[in-house]
């Protein structure tokens, strides 16, 4: 037994370590791989993973540490993301309010947490009651009814247009050195856009802020109510444990994060619509929490990286590559559009990203049901053969 | 209160100067079937008190309405002066009342020592903020709780379980473990149903020294036992439930006599 | 035990809860009436009718949400998806059964209708079944969510294939219902394609409520449902029967893709996805689990969507029906006619 917790205990050591240097090492290979552009498109897409390995964190702590199961998660995401754009933007001027706000993004940071936890909560307090997959429900319908809400609430958010033209991030003062390119400086007024190497360190502190947080978290009180919540509700509760506290702090934290998350993508992408937020980015978190290992940070950390990875890379480019390849060795008429309805390979394998997508979800699950990197618990349970 | 008094009478003796646990005409109905059908009886601070009878009497719904898991149909359930019908199980906790379940109801794939640990919950101080930043003041809190975890497994006797999972530990192991997590509550009044249900006459003797080790410590023992033997030695005083009805209370004398009593097990048996 | 807490809390939130619901419903009946008194009642009607044909295909959508729900607890992400895989099945034997628009129909032609249902619903109930096999199955004694995830992945494998099959279009599906509309007053209508539809629905419940009543197999599957250890020592086949529920939930969704296809006259690879939200909806609006719930959410959700678009904005539709989802629930914490979910 304390062999098998020490294995675990080791092996997340080894993979926060391994985390730590590949983020420290990333802007460097970046610009070894592509040198064209320095490596700044790369360093992008690592700073947008990590707004999905902050969404991945945030959820983990809801279906994880509390178990509860929340198909609404991308609600809250959408909630720190509008909470951005109308108050970092000149969005409210067109809208009946006729007076545009610019509050800065460290500020909205905090206001958005606030702001998404508050939905949590008031979503939560009347549902948390309700048993297992019911609460799903309650959190799909929310989570269809929040982008909905800012689809055709359009006086305010343009709508489908979605609000664009966000403010980005800046400091007051900067130092700027050989690592940029130049000589050693103080900036004053230093702006992030179209920086991906700053939005990168950035997201890297937030995400490592989140990590330290969370893991306090599941080492404290809480994190233990929660267990003993998601193992026997009726056994905590006679143990003095307030379950529907327990499982509002969960669900708020969880929001939080989502929230926090969502003000950091708004900055970035500078434009937020209501298609971002659907049904198909909760479950993308929900696998990555799943498919990482419920329950165990390293884990959720490397099944989000996992997965954006494929989707946003991997697949992105599957197509390209592949016509590509065919052209390589020799097979370039694969390319051309042909009689019989074939579209050129390059469309073909475009419309074969759906089922790949697909198949990678279910051969991992029935690969590795408890996930990648599973917590102890997780791990245990599925040596013994429960079911939940 | 006059007349709960009164009707309380029988049963009470020198015991009433200072009830712990007062039951008032406690009656729990399901539907059809009246679980509890109108008890009254006392549990007097520093005893071991045992509710006994035979299976369906009612006896693990009287722990539940108490516990706060139902809420009595009627009746009152008066733990140290305050009326605790119909509060929140997580309530009665906090006030003072802990207990086990009969099926054992431990958080299965936690360590022993954080199953503990959960018992103490309700007894800590430390704030989200305090959890979120590792507050000097949650670490102590943290250090104090976990040594004090320690103690009470040493004080079950599985002192050297603190690691393993709780759904991993022998069956004997299981139910100790569980009586160490309720005594994390720190409670005044300890239920225990059916603590030694399934144990080796052996294995009885011990958790009945546990018991009085317990009670050494300050804290009122309100037990359900199905095994009449085991009750008798370790309890002052008995209370027998048939069928949802109190039909007899008093030392175990008093009870291995009363016809009644004797009626309703051989009743069930023959 | 369990189902004794269940009912003392339901009474308890029951009556202020109902009072809150009434008074809400109140609410909407006179905002509803006003609009319903200046738009005229033989329009009115034709809404309702509209309403009910739609409400049909979520109610047999919703069944096998619920019939799977109810054996195995699985939300089936990939259920919404037979529906469009049904449709597109049977759009494929069309041709051959000489099933072309322009038509009149007549008894050869009802007859081979009757045979590309048939066959649409027999491959994918038999495509279900391989999936429980393949994607589910091994997954039994797994926590929890990775089965969920598996149906997650199915939902996009059947909708990938049937991207490649079709590609991205919206897919002509030959209107072949007779297009006649009983008129009812001034500018309102009923067509007797939603009487059809309607019909049709009617008869594979009743069916369905025959089958899992008398046969034995329906009964293997409300015993399974209930207990499967219990059903196990009984001697109930679980595999089988769990194969059984798939297969019949699957026949219902394809039916169902079948009819809405006709119907609308249109169908895309992805219309399982909304279909499925609002039929799995409907299921819980019923009390998940429950058959009868189920057929009524769907009638309801249908009814809801119908107003909701014809008397207000469609734009808002989508987010009264989650609302009222989320109030009921609330007030109702297992669905309308609540429902014995077994607990652990
Ligand atoms: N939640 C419940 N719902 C319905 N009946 C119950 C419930 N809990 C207990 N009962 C019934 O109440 C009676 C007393 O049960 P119980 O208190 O468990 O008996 P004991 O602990 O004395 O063996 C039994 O007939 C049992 O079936
Ligand atoms: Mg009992």
């Amino acid at each position: 037994m304390i062999r098998l917790r020490n294995v675990t205990r080791d092996r997340n050591q080894l993979v926060y370590l391994i985390l730590i240097v590949g983020v420290l090492l990333f802007p460097v290979l970046a610009g070894f791989v592509s040198p064209g552009d320095s490596g700044n498109y790369l360093l992008g897409q690592a700073a947008d993973a990590g707004v999905y390995v902050l969404l991945a964190i945030g959820l983990n702590v809801v279906v994880g540490f509390a178990g509860l199961l929340d198909l609404g998660y991308a609600a809250f995401f959408a909630i720190g993301a509008y909470t951005y754009a109308l108050l970092a933007s000149g969005q409210l001027n067109s809208s009946p309010l006729h007076h545009a706000i610019h509050l800065p993004f460290w500020i909205l940071l905090f206001v958005a947490v606030i702001v998404a936890a508050t939905a949590g909560v008031i979503l939560g307090a009347p549902t948390l009651r309700l048993r297992g997959d019911y609460l799903a429900i309650v959190t799909l319908g929310f989570g269809e009814i929040v982008p909905k809400l800012f689809l055709n609430l359009s006086q305010w958010t343009s709508g489908v247009n979605g609000v664009s033209a966000l403010d980005y991030p800046s400091l007051p003062i900067w130092i700027e050195g050989p690592w940029v390119g130049s000589s050693l400086s103080i900036v004053r007024g230093f702006s992030f856009a179209f920086n991906s190497m700053a939005y990168y360190w950035l997201m890297a502190i937030l995400v490592l802020i989140v990590v330290i947080l969370v893991s306090n978290l599941q080492r404290s009180r809480l994190g233990r109510a929660w267990g003993a919540v998601r193992e026997d509700e009726l056994a905590a509760d006679a143990m003095g444990i307030n379950t529907v506290t327990t499982k509002l702090l969960a669900f708020s934290i969880g929001a939080a994060t989502s929230g926090f998350a969502g003000v950091f993508y708004g900055s970035k992408l500078s434009l937020v619509s209501p298609e971002n937020f659907s049904f198909v980015v909760s479950v993308t978190i929900l696998v990555m929490v799943v498919l990482g290992g419920m329950g165990n940070i390293p884990g959720v950390i490397v099944g989000a990286l996992a997965i954006y990875y494929v989707l946003f890379n991997v697949l992105t480019n599957l197509p390209a590559n592949a016509k590509g390849i065919a052209n390589a060795v020799g097979l370039g008429f694969l390319n051309r559009p042909a009689a019989g309805g074939w579209p050129g390979l390059e469309q073909e394998v475009q419309r074969l990203n759906f089922l790949i997508f697909g198949l990678i979800l279910i051969s991992i699950m029935l690969l590795r049901p408890q996930g990648l990197l599973p917590s102890r618990v997780r791990k245990e349970e599925l040596e013994k053969g429960v079911a939940e | 209160m006059a007349d709960q008094m009164e009707n309380a009478a029988p049963a009470d003796r020198m015991e009433d100067a200072a009830p712990i646990l007062q039951l008032d005409h406690v009656s729990k109905r399901f539907g059809g079937l009246l679980a509890v059908d109108d008890v009254s009886f006392n549990v007097a601070k520093g005893e071991v008190f045992a509710l006994i009878g035979p299976n369906g009497a009612g006896k693990t719904t009287l722990f539940n309405c108490i516990t706060g898991i139902f809420s009595p149909t009627e009746g009152r359930l008066v733990f140290e002066g305050r009326d605790v019908a119909g509060h929140k199980p997580h309530d009665v906790a906090e006030l003072g009342i802990a207990r086990t379940f009969q099926n054992i109801r431990l958080f299965g794939y936690m360590s022993a020592l954080d199953n503990v640990r959960v018992g103490q919950h309700v007894r800590m101080r430390a704030k989200l903020w305090d959890a979120l930043l590792k507050t000097p003041k949650e670490r102590r809190e943290e250090l104090r709780v976990t040594e004090r975890a320690r103690e009470l497994l040493d004080f079950v006797g599985i002192g050297r379980h603190g690691d393993s999972y709780a759904r991993n530990l022998a069956y004997g192991q299981q139910r100790r473990l569980e009586i160490a997590r309720a005594l994390a509550t720190e409670p005044r009044l300890l239920l225990l149903d059916e603590p030694a249900a399934g144990f080796t006459p052996q294995e009885k003797v011990e958790l009945m020294q546990l018991v009085e080790k317990i009670l050494g410590q300050g804290i009122t023992v309100f037990l359900i036992e199905h095994d009449m033997k085991v009750v008798m030695g370790a309890s002052r005083r008995i209370a027998v439930l048939d069928h949802g009805e109190k039909i007899a209370e008093g030392t175990p004398d008093e009870i291995r006599n009363n016809r009644k009593v004797i009626e309703a097990y051989l009743g069930k048996s023959a | 035990m369990s189902i004794a807490l269940q009912r003392t809390r339901s009474i308890a939130n029951g009556r202020l809860g109902s009072l809150l619901l009434l008074l809400a419903l109140c609410v909407v009946l006179i905002v509803v009436g006003q609009r319903v008194l200046s738009g005229g009642l033989s329009f009115f009607i034709q809404i309702l009718v509209f309403g009910l044909a739609n409400g049909a295909i979520y109610g047999l959508v919703a069944l096998g949400y619920t019939m799977v729900y109810g054996i195995i607890e699985l939300i089936n992400f990939a259920h919404g998806d037979l529906v469009t895989l049904g449709a597109f099945i049977g759009l494929a034997f069309f041709p051959i059964f000489g099933l072309v628009e322009g038509k009149d129909l007549g008894i050869i032609g009802v007859a081979a209708l009757a045979a590309v249902f048939l066959i649409a619903m027999v491959l994918t109930g038999g495509i279900n079944v391989l999936i429980e096999r393949v994607a589910y199955r091994p997954l039994r004694n797994s926590p929890r969510l990775a089965p969920l995830i598996t149906a997650v992945g199915m939902s996009f494998v059947l909708q990938g294939i049937m991207y490649l099959w079709k590609g991205a279009f919206q897919i002509h599906v030959p209107d072949i219902l007779p297009g006649t509309r009983l008129p009812l007053g001034p500018g309102a209508s009923v067509g007797v394609k939603d009487l059809i539809v309607i019909a049709i629905a009617v008869v594979l419940v009743i069916g369905l409520n025959l089958f899992i009543d008398r046969t034995r197999l329906g009964k293997a599957m409300r015993a399974t449902a209930q207990d499967r250890d219990a059903a196990q020592l009984m001697g109930i086949d679980i595999n089988r029967t769990i194969a059984a529920t798939f297969f019949i939930g699957a026949v219902l969704a394809a039916s169902a893709g079948m009819i809405r296809g006709l119907y609308f006259n249109t169908v895309n690879f992805s219309d399982g996805y909304q279909l499925g939200l609002f039929a799995f909806t409907a299921a819980v609006f019923g009390g998940i689990g429950n058959i009868q719930g189920a057929a009524l959410g769907g009638l309801f959700i249908g009814l809801v969507k119908a107003y909701g678009d014809a008397y207000f904005s469609s734009a808002w539709t989508d987010v009264y029906v989650f609302a009222i989802l989320i109030l009921v629930l609330v007030f109702r914490p297992s669905g309308l006619l609540g429902m014995r979910v077994p607990e652990k």
